[in-house]
């Protein structure tokens, strides 16, 4: 067994997700089958194989330091599920 | 033959001689859709009054004698690029509502040429999956068979192209999602070198594997649309500043000479015998035009899918977390407080296939595990982009089957995940080297469901895996064949 319920509710507190005792018990045995086959991955040596985030070699991509438009207030609020004025509006933080 | 059925040059050439204007050909393919998607569940969103408008401004520039090669042609996005004004989905129930205020750098280069978009196509939720069953908007059906799946996740694109309901789609390939699904159904499926075309405007999945292609009906209209929409974007930092060459024009160099490698690690026990046999004769063909056939080895293949599962969800968990039910998006009533609100919102807006796959990347990424599972695979990752890299200096394409079996049915695979993951094995590695490849159509299953072929090439040949892949169309039949709609 490479992952245990307990450690699937912690992944899924680290992931915002709220989980059904149904959905808990599948992905428990999902990611534990999922994850025995990564294991392959440990056959082989990569001992001073420089990892590769990106296939394409990456180099920062600047550009001039002007001001440029931007979208606006009402558009960017305009899928707001909640809003008050021109806030997104959530439930209170701090209880 | 109908309207609906003609390719972008054949529709434009009759555009050009005004035989018929751009509202005739939008108006056929939307009385085409009425008719048949019903079946097919192609499209998540139909833009009739738009697309009519788009027609007749079409028809404007068209008789001022401003015509491109996609004026007034009617087109189908994947409901994961970003459109103006136009509910973009991504296929979830999170994002059933919104409709973005900007188009992405895809989008606005095909309405610059003039395009007719006429909706958004269905997809696996997020582009996670490979039969486009985990769309909120129920399954897409394969044109050829509706019990089977068009293969995912651009299985909409693809069906819609071969169900006569686009002209050309635009689809996405995060692990094989244009390759397969166009396999599936018959039609020309590209994935073109990472950087090649901007991903502005394309909701994220995995960032470093995504990349934007054509669908379509054969291979002129794929490098057509390919060369509309490729090039380099400074919205995009990781879009690669190379000039885009005329990849029609090439089209017609031919194959006589050309290296052709057989990866060894391809042609399996367990591969279909329906599929082994249409490789074995797309070899034949290509020996019979000139190609040299030499065998090469990909020695990393195998480790492939275990290293895409891990690379994959960890940039998806990563991706996702922006839907919290905050700015956009779905948002669950009745939560205690911002924490509850979070995950109530994503539980009701993620379908399955996503919560597996954020939970797997959360896990990957989590303090303990992440040299275990995410760097180990970046490294695995090093291995297999440097067998392409060595199988390359050897060869000028690869040829290779797209997908183990033709298109399977619904539900076939849905109980077990690693089933269905294991069969993008032949296309996963092509998106973790970061190169392009091409599913051609090269025959048929004793069922009648159509198999393609896959031309991989070098990092930004893409004119080489369009020619070869033009040779093969011109000497075969396969393109042709209309599914029984």
């Amino acid at each position: 067994m490479k992952i245990t319920r307990e450690q699937v509710e912690h992944v899924a507190r680290l992931a915002r997700l709220e989980l059904s005792e149904a959905e808990l018990d599948t992905f428990t045995g999902q990611m534990d089958s999922i994850l025995s086959y990564v294991e392959k991955l440990n056959a082989l040596d990569t001992e001073g194989i420089v990892p590769t985030s990106h296939a394409v070699p990456m180099e920062n991509a600047f550009r001039a330091d002007e001001p440029t438009g931007s979208i606006g207030v009402e558009a960017a609020l305009a899928n707001a599920p909640l809003r008050a004025q021109s806030f997104f509006r959530v439930p209170k933080v701090i209880e | 033959m109908e309207i609906f059925d003609l390719t972008i040059h054949e529709l434009h050439e009759k555009l050009k001689a005004k035989e018929v204007s751009s509202v005739e050909a939008t108006r056929a393919m939307l009385d085409r859709i009425e008719a048949v998607d019903s079946q097919v569940n192609a499209y998540i969103t139909v833009t009739p009054e738009q697309a009519l408008v788009e027609a007749e401004e079409a028809d404007r520039r068209i008789a001022a004698g401003d015509i491109a090669s996609l004026t007034g042609i009617p087109v189908g996005l994947k409901d994961i690029f970003v459109t103006k004004g136009i509910r973009t989905t991504c296929g979830s129930r999170i994002l059933e509502n919104f409709v973005p205020p900007y188009d992405g750098t895809a989008v606005a280069k095909l309405k610059e040429q003039g395009a007719v978009i006429v909706g958004k196509l269905n997809q696996d939720e997020f582009a996670m999956g490979s039969s486009n069953e985990s769309s909120y908007f129920g399954p897409c059906r394969n044109p050829w068979d509706l019990s089977c799946t068009p293969g995912g996740s651009s299985g909409g694109s693809a069906a819609a192209i071969a169900a006569r309901t686009a002209t050309a789609t635009l689809g996405t390939d995060t692990g094989g999602s244009i390759r397969q699904p166009a396999s599936h159904c018959g039609c020309v499926g590209l994935k073109p070198t990472y950087g090649r075309v901007s991903r502005y405007g394309v909701i994220a999945y995995a960032s470093s594997l995504d990349q934007v292609g054509p669908l379509t009906r054969d291979v002129t209209d794929s490098a057509l649309l390919l060369g509309a929409v490729a090039g380099y974007d400074p919205m995009d930092s990781t879009s690669v500043n190379t000039p885009v060459p005329d990849y029609v024009a090439g089209l017609g160099s031919g194959v006589k000479g050309m290296k052709i490698g057989l990866p060894k690690q391809y042609f399996i026990e367990g591969l279909d015998p329906d599929v082994k046999r249409a490789m074995d004769e797309a070899i034949a063909l290509y020996k019979s035009l000139g190609a040299e056939i030499r065998e090469v080895s990909l020695p990393n293949t195998e480790y492939a899918v275990a290293t895409y599962y891990i690379i994959a969800t960890a940039e998806a968990s990563a991706n996702l977390a922006r839907y919290d039910g905050v700015r956009f998006g779905h948002r669950a009533e009745n939560a205690r407080g911002l924490a509850q609100m979070y995950a109530k919102s994503r539980a009701e807006g993620f379908g399955s296939e996503v919560k597996r796959r954020i939970m797997l990347g959360t896990y990957a990424l989590s303090s303990g595990y992440y040299d275990a599972y995410y760097v180990k695979a970046q490294k695995v990752r090093t291995l297999i982009q440097q067998d392409f890299l060595n199988a390359f200096k050897e060869v000028d394409v690869l040829l290779t089957p797209i997908a183990p079996t033709p298109a399977f049915k619904i539900a076939e695979k849905l109980e077990d995940p690693l089933q269905m993951y294991l069969s993008d094995i032949f296309t996963i590695p092509v998106n973790l080297a970061g190169t392009c490849g091409i599913s051609v159509p090269a025959g048929f299953s004793a069922a009648g469901l159509p198999i393609g072929l896959q031309l991989v090439g070098k990092p930004f040949g893409e004119q080489d895996i369009l020619t070869a892949a033009y040779s093969f169309e011109k000497e075969t039949q396969w393109h042709l064949k209309k599914a029984p709609l």
